[in-house]
């Protein structure tokens, strides 16, 4: 294809790449050892992996009794967290559906890392449901499978059927949109290899993938249909995670804006997410000239659009309250706002409205540093933005008589550090083991759109 | 460079349009002002909505760099150009009706305010420091007015852009872009709960603004592909090729899909909780308004889902002006389903008023959407992103 890139387009690759010094740098990485920091790293998040494995173990063994649940409180952290790494898994689809869709080039330089990502982040959320099924090995019930207990079925009027569904058709989904990208790079890889046994791995894994015209052909029909099947998966799932809520009659909970808000919500967080990760990785791997400023930046954008979004959905929450002239609703909001959660309520407001609005300005949308802050900021806000809505809302409902509050045990802050441990664990093994690049969409546009393009064409 | 001519013959049909739309406004108002009333707030809310729909849109290409529609913005323009004069109409209508000289809104009539009266209602007097005439006057100027300045604002940028690429004035739209979307990211969603949603003064939902704006929205891209389609028809923009098409007929379909999406996430949540307060909203509706009740989701979704999912399609201009017109009456319809029964209930019409009030309305779009494609040319060299609109192929 012709380049008539406009010139105030900024490129996407710097520097002058050619095609075989893109594999060489997105190879790398694999191919060379670890060095002492990353060993460090790993270290520490494989040990707090760890930890919450065995938090979950005591959980299994002795009973959720040990989580900090109560009989009004009936759901805290466990959802809490649960719909926080769901949220967190909606930036890879987003990145690779949506955005193919609206031919946005630069998502190829993030898109393999977020949707392993996303990946990642849906494993530890399903951990928190499971989990909270107390009796594990009987998960399979949830699942509408012909049994011999009589005429004992999923209930399929509940919203938390409709997650197992959705959840379970997102991560399979994301995942075989994930692995087909990575085909043909495993085969670059493949091919690369001296030593037999990287070879053996890297062909196996490559599916002997060849490059033949046919193949590339299927291939490119499969991510068009993956990418169609996937875009209404980027509304669905977390549309029916805020029906969990939405569909029952709790203050603060039944209100019609939480599917498109929760939708917008996980964007949000997931972006901030990939911006964390990616922001470390950059450096970390050496690949500055692939994720540039100009990656970073627009990310920045699509924060403060989704963050301007849920601060909407925040005032409009809070004004239909007051104008319903509801008064348990009417309650529900101002406990959140002045109860004893008010401070979980201040720090929501504070990091998912107000932080995100600094990237209006220039200088900070284009730095590093700001935007790993505000992107831990947005991690924080939305954690509590979950926490709000549900323990908020369920400490004191229609009964003061059992109004109450909530504490974590060690369990529950110990299972949710794990989480994070296993996230961080899962990505570092990604990190040297899988092309964190997909080099071979990335070659496609390395002619249109790098410097030594735009410098032939001044 | 050619440009649109306004031929007398379209120039004539749009007079006659408005003066069917004459007629049947003032013989409504002789016959019977209850049902007059509604009718005209409907109407002029529908176009208006049209022009509002296409500054957001305007206004996207620039905030998101969008480089092939560039070719297209004349037209974007043109419908956008609306907006002033709806907003004038729609502005005397609506503050009319919140001075209580018709009865649209209950909230507006002074004794439902005061305990003393029998006529007293302390759900909607609870809400009098927001619903009282005064303050929702005020409110309505700020947005008509503030969305007017914006489009005016636009329209003094573009004569800039059309002087001469200027990379510095493409920044500046760029810019004014953004502030315009906050601010219509606020008025969209408070403006809908004043104008629409305060009419059936009980009811609530956090998402009618939201529902209103991918209403008005997805009938704005249809309108614009329709305007764009008739310039091609007419041998005008030769740069716009059949991929510039496919990209508008994915978003009449994209943001069909979205209306339903928004559509359904409102019915589903207040019909599954089953709340007196709110759900008899939908009891009304689908006891006195069944037939376009589910109508209207069947033109709105059905039609341009099912007819515009195949790629094809999206090329094909007689596909395309059919689904469109359909999704036109669809949400015409759909407006009609929201405003009317908070004020007429089960004692509603859809005949020669209503039909004719909207075929008045619609001579007047056309009069000022062709009025304005035809006072300058119709293409756009030198806008910044020209040279990739031109090329642009998927």
């Amino acid at each position: 294809m012709a380049n008539h890139s406009s010139s105030i387009r900024e490129p996407l690759i710097l520097g002058t790449k050619t095609y075989h010094q893109i594999t060489e740098d997105i190879s790398r990485p694999i191919e060379g050892k670890a060095n002492g920091m990353f060993k460090v790293v790993f270290t520490i998040s494989a040990l707090i992996a760890l930890w919450g494995v065995g938090c979950f173990a005591y959980t299994i063994g002795t009973g959720i009794g040990v989580w900090g649940l109560n009989k009004t409180v009936g759901w805290a952290w466990d959802i809490t967290n649960f719909v926080w790494w769901v949220g967190i898994g909606h930036a890879g689809t987003l990145i690779s559906a949506i955005l193919l869709l609206f031919r946005q080039r630069w998502r190829m330089s993030i898109n393999r890392s977020a949707e392993a990502m996303t990946i990642f982040a849906v494993i530890c959320a399903a951990l928190f449901p499971v989990m909270h099924m107390g009796r594990v090995w009987m998960a399979y019930w949830v699942l509408p499978l012909p049994n011999t207990f009589g005429s004992l079925w999923v209930n399929f009027n509940s919203p938390l059927l409709w997650d197992v569904f959705a959840i379970s058709t997102y991560f399979s989904v994301s995942l075989v949109f994930w692995y087909t990208g990575l085909i043909p790079d495993f085969a670059s890889i493949r091919d690369r290899q001296v030593k037999p046994g990287m070879r053996k791995i890297y062909s196996i894994l490559s599916f002997g993938w060849s490059g033949s015209a046919k193949q590339w052909s299927r291939f490119e029909e499969v991510s068009l249909v993956l990418a169609g099947l996937s875009t209404p998966l980027v509304l669905s799932v977390h549309t029916i995670v805020s029906m969990d809520f939405a569909t029952s009659v709790i203050p603060g909970w039944h209100t019609t804006i939480f599917p498109p808000y929760f939708v917008a919500g996980a964007i949000f967080s997931g972006f901030a997410m990939v911006l964390t990760l990616l922001i470390i990785m950059r450096k970390v791997l050496h690949l500055e000239d692939y994720i540039t400023i100009t990656h970073v930046e627009a990310m920045n954008k699509i924060i403060i659009i989704t963050g301007s979004i849920v601060g909407v959905a925040y005032l409009t929450e809070l004004f239909i309250s007051w104008y319903s002239g509801v008064e348990y609703e009417q309650y529900a909001f101002l406990n959140r706002a002045t109860g004893p959660y008010w401070w979980s309520y201040w720090s929501m407001m504070t990091c998912n409205v107000i932080t995100p609005q600094l990237f209006w300005f220039k200088k900070i949308r284009k730095s590093l540093m700001a935007t790993f802050i505000i992107s831990i900021f947005v991690n924080i806000g939305m954690w509590f933005e979950r926490f709000v809505i549900i323990v908020t809302s369920l400490h004191r409902d229609y009964l003061p008589s059992s109004w109450t509050m909530f504490h974590p045990t060690f369990v529950d802050i110990g299972i949710f550090i794990g989480t994070i441990g296993i996230f961080f664990t899962l990505f570092l093994v990604f990190s040297r083991t899988f092309p964190v690049i997909a080099m071979s969409e990335l070659k496609t546009i390395v002619k249109s759109t790098s410097e030594n393009t735009n410098q032939t064409h001044h | 460079m050619s440009n649109y001519t306004f031929s007398s013959k379209t120039k004539n049909l749009s007079i006659a349009l408005m003066a069917i739309g004459l007629l049947s406004i003032v013989g409504g108002f002789l016959a019977d002002s209850h049902r007059a009333w509604p009718t005209l707030l409907h109407n002029s809310f529908f176009f208006m909505a049209i022009g509002l729909g296409a500054l957001f849109f305007l206004a996207v290409q620039y905030a998101a760099e969008v480089g092939w529609s560039a070719a297209v913005k004349r037209p974007i323009e043109a419908v956008s150009s609306v907006l002033p004069y709806g907003a004038a109409i729609f502005g005397v209508v609506v503050i009319l009706s919140a001075l209580h000289i018709n009865h649209v809104y209950h909230w507006a009539d002074p004794h439902v305010h005061d305990p003393a009266s029998e006529h007293y209602d302390s759900i909607i007097a609870g809400k009098s420091g927001f619903l009282n005439p005064v303050f929702f006057i005020i409110r309505t100027v700020v947005y008509l007015g503030g969305w007017v300045l914006f489009f005016r604002a636009f329209m003094k940028r573009s004569e800039i852009e059309g002087q001469g690429l200027n990379v510095q004035n493409w920044k500046a739209t760029q810019s004014l872009a953004a502030w315009f979307l906050v601010f219509f990211a606020v008025t969209s969603s408070t403006s809908a709960w004043d104008w629409i949603m305060s009419i059936d003064t009980h009811w609530f939902s956090t998402l009618f603004g939201w529902y209103t704006f991918a209403g008005f929205f997805v009938s704005a891209l249809t309108v614009i592909t329709l305007v764009v389609l008739h310039l091609k028809g007419r041998g005008l923009l030769p740069e716009v090729n059949e991929n510039h098409i496919h990209d508008l007929g994915k978003f009449m379909f994209a943001f069909s899909v979205f209306w339903t999406y928004l559509w359904f996430s409102q019915f589903m949540l207040i019909w599954y909780s089953n709340i007196p307060e709110e759900v008899t909203y939908y009891m009304d509706r689908f006891e006195n308004y069944k037939f376009l009740f589910i109508f209207n989701l069947f033109l709105n979704f059905f039609f341009p889902f099912l007819i515009l999912i195949k790629r094809g399609a999206k090329r094909r201009t007689g596909v395309l002006t059919f689904t469109g017109i359909m999704i036109l009456i669809g949400h015409w319809s759909d407006n009609f389903v929201m405003i009317t029964p908070g004020v007429m209930k089960e004692h509603w019409h859809l005949g020669w008023m209503e039909i004719g009030t909207m075929l008045g309305f619609l001579g007047l779009f056309l009069f000022i959407v062709l009025n304005k494609l035809a006072s300058k040319p119709v293409s756009n060299p030198t806008h910044v992103f020209y040279e990739e609109s031109v090329h642009h192929h998927i």
